[in-house]
């Protein structure tokens, strides 16, 4: 990683139950996981002195990560919580890492945990103020109008967005955590209703309660842990900001800017990545990162889903646990879970063959914000 | 004044002027489609603001514009997420590049779907919501 002496690991990840869990409570998901992730790096809550958190995304309360780290019986040195929506745990890597080489903290846990399942999901569908007369509510419908107009432009198809479903559900089938195992048909996509078209409801990642946690720390630290540590190779952030609709392009992400960040700052290449996780809120989300981060041509992300070229064993296996998709509707952290996992071999049977470099994607609101991290064995 | 009672559930959606939005909603009122222009650099916007967005000027004043633009984008929409659109599903949703420049988003009612298409020509259509308060949708262009 360019900018820093030292090289920085993910030594350790957690989670929670995915789907509907009332019997967890927005704090629980934090601390669960994060306990599960300390647990999974062989340490104790006593070596953890700094605690971040993503906000949750249904009451987005205030002071959230301070409230965690008193539910853990932490003080610590190193707290907070960042504003990018979904991309803020890959932002929050970037800052431990930062907090590290400044030597303010050693094991830093960084923690994603809400319940818009079984609590409130209100904020998922308010109206867009001065624009809710026009009646466009939800994440879907916004989506939906990225999608019409990347269809439009590149052509891509129906049959081509059920792709992205069906493969990501493919991989969750071999996911005991997966909200959704039943592997799913093109006659079981088209049969699914429309919410806003062109997107039906398999076009869209459910709403689920659950947690996700890592912990970082420096590669000295992460040597003397008894597992393997996953190296953190490169970061990068590009942000399109604005409202989506006035944006110049509208099948346009920060994935381009953000991608080629990360790329360079790993010094590394699309073609020596052998797996992605990426932000799949919707079936076209995956097709424009992964044409905007070079793994194919622009308007070539539709084409690029066929032929189960991303399945495991295909040419790049993207999403392999499931993805927001299936295995949980969460904003991202998960997918970082999962990178770790198959880096270090623990998929079962979905593990990757040969899965030395992964790439995770995050992005927030509507293709608002972006992050990239690329992570390897070292 | 008389409500169109199809259109009445929806003025609960209205959010209350600002003094730098007024301008706009009082044109409603008027029946125009009124946007911001830059007085330096000539660049139409909206929403309102006291700035430019294009070059940060504070000379801004208000036009009106021809309501005029063509479909950037659109949804049709059958998810009931709003009780005051229930009786509307399915209906459209625009992404409309308006002739002076500035895009926005519009409902299409009273149309089959199936005849909305990416590019083509829509107009302004302005309805009274409630004793206060007219709303912009936008409407196929008559020819
Ligand atoms: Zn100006």
């Amino acid at each position: 990683m360019k900018g820093f002496e030292g090289r920085y690991c993910i030594v350790g990840v957690g989670q929670t139950p995915y789907g509907k869990v009332p019997e967890i409570s927005q704090l629980g998901h934090n601390v669960l996981a994060i306990r599960n992730a300390i647990e999974d790096a062989g340490l104790t809550t006593n070596d953890i002195d700094g605690i971040l958190t993503k906000a949750p995304t249904s009451t987005f309360p205030m002071l959230w990560a301070p409230k965690v780290a008193e539910a853990l019986k932490i003080t610590p040195k190193v707290t907070g919580t960042l504003d990018q929506a979904g991309a803020s745990n890959i932002g929050l890597i970037q800052y431990a890492i930062s907090a590290l080489a400044m030597g303010q903290a050693n094991y830093i846990a960084i923690s994603y945990g809400d319940n818009p399942r079984s609590g409130t999901r209100a904020s998922y569908s308010r109206p867009r103020g001065d624009d809710a007369i026009a009646g466009l509510f939800g994440a879907p419908s916004s989506y939906a109008m990225i999608a019409r107009r990347h269809m439009y432009e590149y052509g891509t198809t129906h049959d081509q967005l059920a792709n992205v479903a069906i493969a990501h559900r493919h991989h969750a089938s071999m996911n005991p955590n997966a909200v959704f195992q039943e592997p799913i048909t093109r006659e079981d996509y088209e049969n699914s209703r429309f919410v806003a078209e062109p997107f039906r409801l398999l076009d869209c990642c459910p709403v689920s309660d659950g947690g996700a946690a890592y912990i970082i720390t420096t590669e000295e630290r992460a040597k003397d842990l008894e597992k393997e540590p996953v190296y953190i190779e490169g970061i990068g952030q590009g942000h399109p900001s604005w409202d989506f609709f006035r944006r110049d392009d509208l099948t346009r992400s920060g994935a381009a800017i953000s991608g080629e960040a990360a790329f360079q700052n790993a010094g590394l290449g699309p073609k020596d990545i052998d797996f992605c996780e990426i932000y799949d809120c919707f079936t076209v989300v995956p097709l424009i990162t992964l044409e905007e981060y070079g793994f194919c041509k622009k308007g070539e992300g539709g084409a690029f889903y066929e032929d189960q070229r991303t399945h495991i064993g295909g040419e790049l296996p993207v999403n392999t646990s499931g993805g927001l998709l299936s295995e949980t509707g969460m904003p991202g952290t998960q997918l970082v879970v999962e990178a770790v996992r198959q880096i270090r071999g623990e998929g079962g049977p979905r593990q990757v063959k040969n899965a030395e470099v992964g790439l995770v994607s995050q992005q927030g609101g509507i293709m608002t914000t972006h992050a990239t991290m690329i992570v390897s064995k070292g | 004044m008389t409500i169109d009672p199809t259109f009445a559930p929806l003025a609960e959606l209205i959010p209350d002027p600002t003094d730098i939005s007024e301008p706009f909603w009082k044109g409603l009122n008027d029946k125009t489609l009124r946007l911001q222009r830059c007085g330096k650099c000539d660049t139409h916007q909206h929403p309102p603001e006291r700035f430019c967005y294009s070059c940060g000027s504070d000379s801004i004043e208000w036009a009106t514009a021809s309501g005029g633009g063509e479909v950037y984008s659109f949804i049709v929409v059958h998810q009931p997420y709003h009780a005051a659109f229930r009786d509307r599903i399915p209906y459209v949703v625009a992404t409309v590049q308006l002739d002076e420049g500035p895009r926005m988003l519009g409902a299409i009612f009273d149309v089959d779907p199936n005849s909305i298409s990416i590019g083509m020509r829509v107009q302004a259509r302005i309805e009274t919501v409630s004793e206060q308060q007219a709303a912009l949708f936008f409407e196929a262009e008559v020819q």
